[in-house]
């Protein structure tokens, strides 16, 4: 049996590693003091209210953690025009013959694991596969979403003229519950989000074994040999 | 009501009744305050009550409880019952006229001909308007009916509670009788809401005076409500705020942090979702008001606050599910779903695809073999 072989790619520039990071850090922050805002444990029962400012601080640290998150979507928005052709805002978006087939692929491939018999090493993506790009456009949709709620939800008792900007969205919602109510249910979508994505970086792994768990460490995947250029196969790996 | 009444001052009609000029400047003081105005505009409401001519209020009444009618008579300083009821020259208002009848109605139509373009319309109530109107006629005719003819003539409405403003306990889901509020049907004057379940009386006054003294519609939030009683939440003003922020919440109705006078918050307030005033003027005189009596905000001076229960829950429950589903149902479910459809997902990999792991895996030992060292 003839081994592959297989060459490094450099698909993820820092930029998007620090995005993702952040981003993960930021999520998992977020979801915890949500759910804290949302239904309080009886942590501290029995001190003086002088003497404690518990929720004011799980409030803060949540309110951080979102501006955060906001600060590092601009910046990958930028670099969405600014990095490489995996975090290019084109790639995320399937408007091409190509991606639309490759997303048939990965349904038939990846979703319902049958053999794509017309199956060609072009299908096997090397940044993103096109449905995984277009679950993160729709995510960034939905994180758009969030944030103007959340924006909004604020805005009534900040100072800052940013979260003012969308006070509009209130009453357009019906009242400040229903906007409440939006914000916390996604949160819902955002935690199924996680599960789903990190059981696919997983599932990748664990069948294509490409490096696709540490290539958001390191930046690197591995691509079979075939797919670069003869001329460049000199280069050193 | 004669029309000699409309041509005085509140000032002639408050000493025809017996106060003295101090009991009006006591008035005056206590009304600038509320109305939210620096005390140096004292002698500008006074000044302005003393010289502007009285104008006339019509108050009708339509699907409501009388309970806004009850909250404004309960004012906690004589002359502001008084200065709406006599000496604003209510002119028709159907709980708290003396007549009755064709009287009342032929009453109101002179005043309405006689001040036309003048006159505050004050409504309490929503307006049904299925089938025709039917489910709230007065003198047999509908309420849309009356409605639309008293505001022909109105200067600016005034809408007192959230049936009126909003459409209230009979606009909540399912609308049986199809009710809507005002500014659902009146389109082409000023409309200021003034809602709650009910308004607070001294809210109520103040408006009116507000557009006595000014002859303009107050500043307005978002959704319609004057600024200087609607601007800030329940929760922002409420006493127990300190121990939100400390994270101090009673868990049930009759326990020990309850009685300590812990934040509401766990039992469904609505203090962080609604705005009014209850925190700051407080009920019946001052006395209270529903948080500081050991009850959450059930957030009634909010749109549609009869559908956004239950009321001793934080999330609302939404309808269109088929069943009642808060998003933590829903988002367990989903949640649950997408971590049951993994859990399948990587069975079914293990099996469809055994033939690729295996061969990669044949291949890799493969390899292992052939080591350097």
């Amino acid at each position: 049996m003839s081994s592959l072989v297989f060459k490094r790619v450099y698909v993820w520039e820092l930029a998007v590693r620090f995005f993702h990071w952040i981003t993960v850090g930021s999520m998992i922050v977020l979801i915890i003091t949500g759910f804290i805002i949302a239904d309080p444990p009886a942590l501290n029962m029995h001190v003086e209210a002088s003497n404690a400012y518990l929720f004011g601080y799980i409030r803060v640290i949540h309110f951080t953690a979102a501006y955060l998150v906001m600060a590092v979507a601009l910046f990958r928005l930028y670099w969405a025009f600014a990095g490489n052709q995996f975090a290019h805002w084109s790639y995320f978006i399937p408007y091409s013959k190509k991606a639309i087939k490759n997303i048939l692929h990965v349904i038939k491939s990846d979703i319902l694991l049958l053999k794509d018999r017309n199956e060609n090493l072009e299908d096997v993506s090397i940044g993103h596969n096109r449905l995984a790009a277009f679950s993160y456009f729709i995510m960034g949709l939905l994180f758009i979403f969030q944030a103007m709620t959340g924006l909004a939800l604020l805005s009534q008792t900040s100072g800052w003229w940013f979260p003012k900007m969308f006070a509009w969205i209130v009453p357009l919602m019906g009242g400040e519950i229903h906007v409440r109510y939006w914000h916390h249910f996604l949160t819902w979508i955002f935690m199924t989000f996680i599960v789903i994505h990190v059981y696919l970086v997983l599932y990748h792994d664990y069948v294509e074994a490409r490096g696709e768990v540490s290539s958001m460490i390191s930046g690197f995947k591995f691509v079979r040999a075939e797919r670069i250029k003869k001329d460049k196969e000199t280069q050193k790996d | 009501m004669t029309t000699s009444q409309q041509k005085e001052t509140y000032l002639d009609a408050l000493l025809e009744r017996g106060y003295s000029r101090r009991d009006f400047m006591k008035f005056v003081t206590f009304i600038t305050a509320y109305m939210g105005l620096e005390h140096s505009m004292v002698s500008q409401v006074a000044k302005a009550l003393e010289t502007k001519k009285r104008i006339p209020v019509i108050w009708e009444h339509f699907q409501e409880c009388t309970g806004c009618t009850e909250s404004f008579i309960r004012s906690d300083h004589p002359i502001v019952a008084d200065i709406i009821l006599d000496s604003i020259s209510l002119d028709y208002t159907d709980t708290l006229m003396a007549a009755a009848g064709h009287n009342a109605e032929s009453a109101k139509q002179k005043s309405m001909k006689e001040n036309y373009g003048k006159y505050i319309l004050i409504v309490e109530g929503a307006v049904p308007t299925k089938d025709g109107g039917v489910y709230c006629t007065i003198a047999g005719r509908t309420a849309v009916d009356i409605l639309k003819e008293s505001a022909a003539g109105a200067a600016a409405i005034i809408t007192f509670g959230s049936c009126s403003a909003y459409g209230g306990v009979q606009a909540a889901y399912p609308n049986p009788t199809g009710s809507v509020p005002v500014d659902a049907i009146i389109k082409d004057k000023p409309i200021i809401k003034v809602p709650g379940c009910p308004p607070i009386s001294e809210v109520m006054t103040g408006v009116v005076i507000h557009y006595a003294v000014f002859g303009t519609i107050p500043e307005l939030d978002s959704i319609g409500r004057p600024k200087q009683f609607y601007g800030k939440r329940v929760h922002d003003s409420c006493y127990r705020r300190p121990y939100f922020d400390a994270g101090l919440f009673a868990e049930s109705y009759d326990s020990e942090e309850a009685k300590k006078g812990y934040c509401l918050y766990k039992l469904g307030c609505r203090g962080p979702v609604t705005y009014n005033a209850c925190g700051f003027m407080e009920w019946n005189n001052g006395v209270s008001f529903p948080i500081k009596s050991g009850y959450p905000c059930i957030g009634c001076s909010e749109n549609n606050f009869w559908d956004n229960g239950p009321f001793q829950e934080r999330l609302v429950n939404i309808s269109g599910f088929g069943i009642e589903a808060t998003a933590d149902k829903i988002g367990k479910v989903v949640l649950g779903v997408a971590a049951g459809g993994a859990a399948l997902h990587a069975i079914a990999t293990n099996v469809l695809k055994r033939k690729e792991i295996k061969e990669s895996i044949e291949s890799g030992m493969e390899n292992e073999k052939h080591l350097n060292s």
